[in-house]
Parts: C-alpha cells; sequence; structure tokens
C-alpha cells in the first residue's frame, strides 16, 4: 500500500516538473552568455530585469521546442545583433579580436627564441 | 642586418597596433541599436485583449497597409505621457496603430484606456514579455512603424513631437 502511495505521489508530481535538469543545465550556460542589452555589464543570468526575466522565459521555450543552444544564439542574434552574445562569432568586424591574441603570442615567442635559444 | 630586419619588424608591428588600438579609442563603444531596419516582422501568436480570442499575425498586419506597433503598459509612465500624441496620430486615416500590453494587470490596463482614450485599433498581450522579444524590443515604451509587413522604422523610448512629425512625413 506504501509502494502504491508513492507511485502515486511520483505519478502526480512527475508531469509538472517539465524542466529537467539537463535543460536546466543548458539554459544555465545559454543565459550566462546573453549579455543583458538594458542593463549594465551584467549577463540575462544574473539579471532580474523585466527584459531578462523574458528573455530566460523565451530561452525556455526554446530548448523546449527542441532548438539547440547555437540555433537558439542565431534567434537572438537576429533580432538584437552580435552584440548580444558575449563569445562572438569570427567575422570581419572580430578577426582582429580573435586573430591578434594569437599574433601577440607568435611574436612573442619569436623573439624569446631568438634571443635565448639561437644564442645558445 | 637579421638584427635589423628584427628591429624594423618589431617597430612596424608596434606601430600598427598602435594604430588599431588608437582608432579604437576614438570609436565610441557605447551599444546603440540598429533603428533603421529594413527586417520582416516577425511571426508569433497573441491573445486579443478585448475578446481573448487567439490571434497571430496575419490576422492582424496585413499587406499594402501602414501599421504603428506600440509597445505599453498601465505601469509605465512615459507611455502616459505619449498617449495623447497616438491619439494625435490617430485622427489620421492612413495608419493603424496596434497596441500591446507588455506585462499588464488587466483591469489596470482597461483602466488606463479608459481614463486616457483609446488610439489603437487592436490591442494584444504579451503577458510574459515574449512577444516584445520576438519583435526585437527592450522594453516599454517603443513604438514600431511597419509597411508591407515590414519593419521600416523603430523608435526607441517615448515618442515625441518631431518623431510625429517623421512618422506623419513617412506615410504620405
Amino acid at each position: 500500500m506504501k509502494i502504491l502511495k508513492i507511485i502515486i505521489i511520483i505519478f502526480l508530481i512527475y508531469p509538472t516538473n517539465n524542466l529537467k535538469a539537463e535543460d536546466l543545465e543548458i539554459k544555465n550556460k545559454i543565459t550566462k552568455n546573453l549579455r543583458c542589452l538594458i542593463c549594465q555589464g551584467q549577463s540575462v543570468y544574473d539579471s532580474d530585469s523585466e527584459f531578462a526575466n523574458s528573455l530566460k522565459i523565451l530561452v525556455d521555450k526554446k530548448i523546449n521546442e527542441g532548438l539547440s543552444e547555437d540555433q537558439i544564439y542565431e534567434f537572438f542574434k537576429n533580432k538584437y545583433g552580435e552584440w548580444i552574445l558575449y563569445d562572438p562569432g569570427l567575422n570581419k568586424n572580430t578577426y582582429i579580436l580573435w586573430l591578434l591574441p594569437l599574433l601577440i603570442f607568435l611574436a612573442g615567442g619569436a623573439i624569446i627564441y631568438n634571443s635565448f635559444i639561437v644564442k645558445k | 642586418m637579421r638584427n635589423k630586419i628584427l628591429s624594423i619588424s618589431v617597430f612596424l608591428f608596434f606601430s600598427i597596433v598602435f594604430v588599431i588600438f588608437f582608432k579604437g579609442l576614438k570609436e565610441t563603444n557605447i551599444y546603440t541599436p540598429d533603428l533603421d531596419i529594413k527586417k520582416e516582422i516577425p511571426f508569433f501568436h497573441a491573445k486579443d485583449f478585448y475578446t481573448g480570442k487567439k490571434l497571430n499575425t496575419s490576422d492582424i498586419f496585413k499587406l499594402n497597409q501602414t501599421y504603428l506597433l506600440n509597445i505599453w503598459s498601465s505601469w509605465c509612465l512615459p507611455c502616459r505621457k505619449e498617449h495623447p500624441l497616438l491619439l494625435s496620430l490617430n485622427e489620421n486615416k492612413k495608419i493603424n496603430i496596434i497596441g500591446m500590453n507588455y506585462k499588464d494587470n488587466k483591469i489596470n490596463a482597461e483602466k488606463f484606456l479608459k481614463e486616457l482614450g483609446n488610439p489603437y485599433k487592436r490591442v494584444f498581450e504579451d503577458l510574459e514579455g515574449t512577444i516584445a522579444i520576438e519583435w526585437g524590443a527592450y522594453g516599454v515604451p517603443e513604438t514600431f512603424l511597419i509597411y508591407n509587413n515590414k519593419i521600416i522604422r523603430k523608435y526607441i523610448g517615448p515618442l515625441n513631437l518631431n518623431i510625429i512629425e517623421e512618422i506623419k512625413l513617412l506615410i504620405k
């Protein structure tokens, strides 16, 4: 009898719990990478503004619709532009941002190689 | 000889980096949203404010017509200020003003319209604020000028007399 009760309780609770742990994790990951456009220096995840709260609901909806993480980023990029992403993709506006650290790293390596290793 | 090439390349490298950053300094990094967009209007489902019937984009927006979508709320003070301007614009028969009631309490919203007048041909609800996001809106008040199912202009914040004049010119 006790087991039956537990089963009934689980059965009643289960359908209301539609956000699976995995979904929650990916939702947090996505909202952490979305900029809250009306706040200063806050991600959607951190913010409690009207804008951010609506965005969280929409991210939830999109996950439930079965969209992948990249598709969701693409959706928001279409609406608000590249600026909404904290982690912008590689394109003609951002290539300096991506390549400059690499170039500096290589140049530094070359200087070290020249002045220490070659001299020896 | 090798040393010379090295020093010249290092010099060149740093001057290029300097120029890039110096130019970057002068560019404002304050975020300015794109206002002059020619985008298709998004597809959405909404509930009619008065009848509670389900609507979608094609029920509200028809081709070859000019619409002004205004996002408003009874708790938003600037909306109260821009409301007389919407009423005056409503006298122009060429434009259909549509209202999106953003995250509002229905009783308060009805009171708001009763008190200040209703310039809207149609009002639909956006209780969660998600439809506003579909439109690419930031908050209330915000206004979109739409023709032929395309967003022609977007006005963030309350309307003012200059904007009303601009809208009148655009829809001529």
